[in-house]
């Protein structure tokens, strides 16, 4: 019995009349009930708007808003709280970058490297900042398995590279780059690194310190937090050379008729009132995977999809895509099941999985497949979900045989 | 719900052996859609004369129920007049819904069996793809014309 499947109130259900098997959480996390109460406690005792108010709940309310920024930095090991700055989650993030950043350095004749296994999230804010400034999108090439050969990268990476956008671990492969290593390459080519950390930070120790990104972005909601809120992390030299790219109330700090100053960072990058409950949530996200412990959680989630992908590779007409070393996701496809198909047979036994192109159509393509299916794991997963996934595949495959 | 609701042996015989799949000449209505959600596809050609839609093929990617309901879909409609195809939208959207429709109403029986979509909502986009292509060729003919 897996310990913490207990904090899961919504995991203790039936679905379909069986008990709930959660296999979607690269999509989005379940919460415990620390965070959930946390949220709650937050509403019915301290709620009021943060940073302008003389009161007491107001003065609750700022508190607890930087203190979760506080939670933050120390869970990145970041050396400052300037610089981390709440947004609506990683794609909000990784917009800010390509809006305010990247729009401001790049010009005709730069260019910004990617690959094509991003999320989409990681891939249209850079297309969109090549169309405005006329630098050049270039795909740094992968390995068969998604993975990426460093001596190649070195080779890739040029002088005129002033901005490498990368996935910390895929979405759809669960390979896992070497942030730092990359981090070095760029720097030495005199640009920055940003990292797409939205399926990295919830399963493994991120330190931003010793992967030298110049900017980190990633989600509550992945992490056991609410939906709503992410962070990106940047340097904070580089976060003070950039203009906000969201103007109103609680960011400014003089307001003439005809022009306006900034606040100091990191709350000139957040206009507006922020989602204070979001970030509280955060930060109880935050406590409650440090009191499991995230080298327990990266060992445990690649302990399942290790597991997973033992058992699948005995089912025949299973196609596991990605590399052998992974971590907590798996995907895969079933010889003449539609993924979409599967997906529904597999929610009629209870069990939720994910199916179709996982918001990385050129890597579909690069695969060769239009959709897959994807299971993908956490800590509160057991080997038992697993082989009730497995069965269940088993039983799409003899369902399809006998209706055809 | 029950998968048998669902996968009907005519709906998996129409995934696997899909009616006019292929091309038409390059002049005929050409419709390409795709559902941004789950990555399924079509391209649907209609050759249109005289207000009639004389012949029609698709090509896709997707699942037993967006193939089998374009497959459904191209034989229903073929001989039809523009107006009486564009009415037959509205009567599979009301079905896939689980709203009452009379089923008589459709050239195709086969038809009939995707109703049980209405019991998947996260299946029912897969089955209305290929009506929505069709859809889309056919009404700005209907409207040039009033």
């Amino acid at each position: 019995m897996n310990p913490y499947v207990k904090d899961f109130p919504i995991l203790d259900q039936k679905v379909n009349g069986r008990p709930l098997v959660y296999l979607d959480s690269a999509a989005s996390s379940q919460k415990p009930i620390q965070v959930i109460e946390a949220v709650e406690s937050y509403y019915k005792e301290i709620n009021a708007n943060v940073h302008r108010g003389v009161h007491t709940l107001a003065a609750k309310a700022t508190d607890a808003y930087e203190g979760a920024r506080e939670k933050v930095r120390s869970f990145l090991h970041a050396a400052s709280t300037k610089e981390i700055i709440f947004t609506r989650g990683t794609t909000t993030a990784l917009n800010l970058v390509a809006l305010s950043y990247a729009r401001a350095k790049l010009k005709e004749g730069d260019e910004i490297v990617t690959t094509y296994a991003e999320h989409h999230s990681n891939l249209i804010p850079w297309q969109q900042a090549a169309k405005a400034t006329g630098a050049k999108l270039r795909y740094l090439p992968l390995e068969p398995d998604g993975t990426l050969d460093l001596a190649k990268a070195e080779e890739f990476l040029t002088e005129r590279t002033k901005l490498l956008a990368i996935g910390h671990v895929s979405n759809v492969l669960g390979t896992v780059h070497p942030i730092r290593e990359l981090a070095a390459l760029v720097h030495a080519k005199g640009g920055v690194i940003v990292v797409d950390a939205a399926q990295s930070v919830p399963h493994m120790k991120v330190n931003v310190q010793e992967l030298d990104c110049d900017f980190l972005a990633f989600s509550a909601h992945k992490m056991t937090g609410p939906t709503g809120i992410g962070v990106l992390y940047g340097k904070q030299e580089l976060l003070e050379e950039m203009e906000p790219v969201e103007f109103g109330g609680e960011m400014i700090d003089h307001v003439d008729l005809y022009d306006a100053t900034w606040k100091e960072l990191p709350w000139k990058f957040e206009g507006g009132t922020p989602i204070i409950a979001g970030a509280v949530g955060l930060g109880a996200a935050i406590d409650y995977l440090e009191s499991i412990g995230m080298d327990w959680i990266q060992q445990y989630d690649e302990k399942l999809a290790t597991y997973a992908q033992e058992q699948l590779e005995q089912i025949d007409g299973v196609t596991i895509y990605g590399p052998k070393h992974r971590t907590g996701v798996v995907t895969f496809n079933v010889e003449g099941i539609h993924p979409h198909d599967l997906a529904t047979v597999l929610d009629s036994e209870g069990i939720a999985i994910r199916a179709g192109h996982h918001c990385a159509q050129p890597l579909m393509r690069q695969l060769g497949v239009s959709a897959t299916a994807r299971a993908s794991f956490y800590l509160y997963n057991s080997e038992e979900d697993i082989e009730r996934l497995v069965k269940g595949i088993q039983k799409a495959k003899e369902f399809f045989k006998n209706v055809t | 719900m029950s998968l048998d609701d669902l996968y009907r042996r005519v709906i998996m015989d129409h995934y696997q052996n899909p009616r006019n799949k292929g091309r038409l000449e390059d002049d005929a209505v050409t419709v390409d859609l795709n559902n941004p959600t789950c990555g399924d596809r079509i391209s649907l050609q209609m050759r249109i004369k005289d207000d009639t839609i004389e012949d029609v093929k698709f090509l896709g990617e997707g699942c037993s129920i967006s193939i089998a309901s374009a497959s459904m879909m191209t034989q229903a409609i073929k001989g039809l007049k523009v107006e009486e195809a564009l009415s037959l939208v509205h009567l599979f959207s009301q079905m896939v819904q689980g709203e009452e429709v009379d089923f008589e109403r459709f050239p195709l029986e086969d038809i009939e069996a995707l109703s049980g979509v209405s019991k998947f909502p996260a299946r029912i986009r897969c089955a209305t793809l290929a009506w929505k292509a069709m859809k889309e060729g056919i009404q700005p003919l209907v409207e040039n014309d009033s």
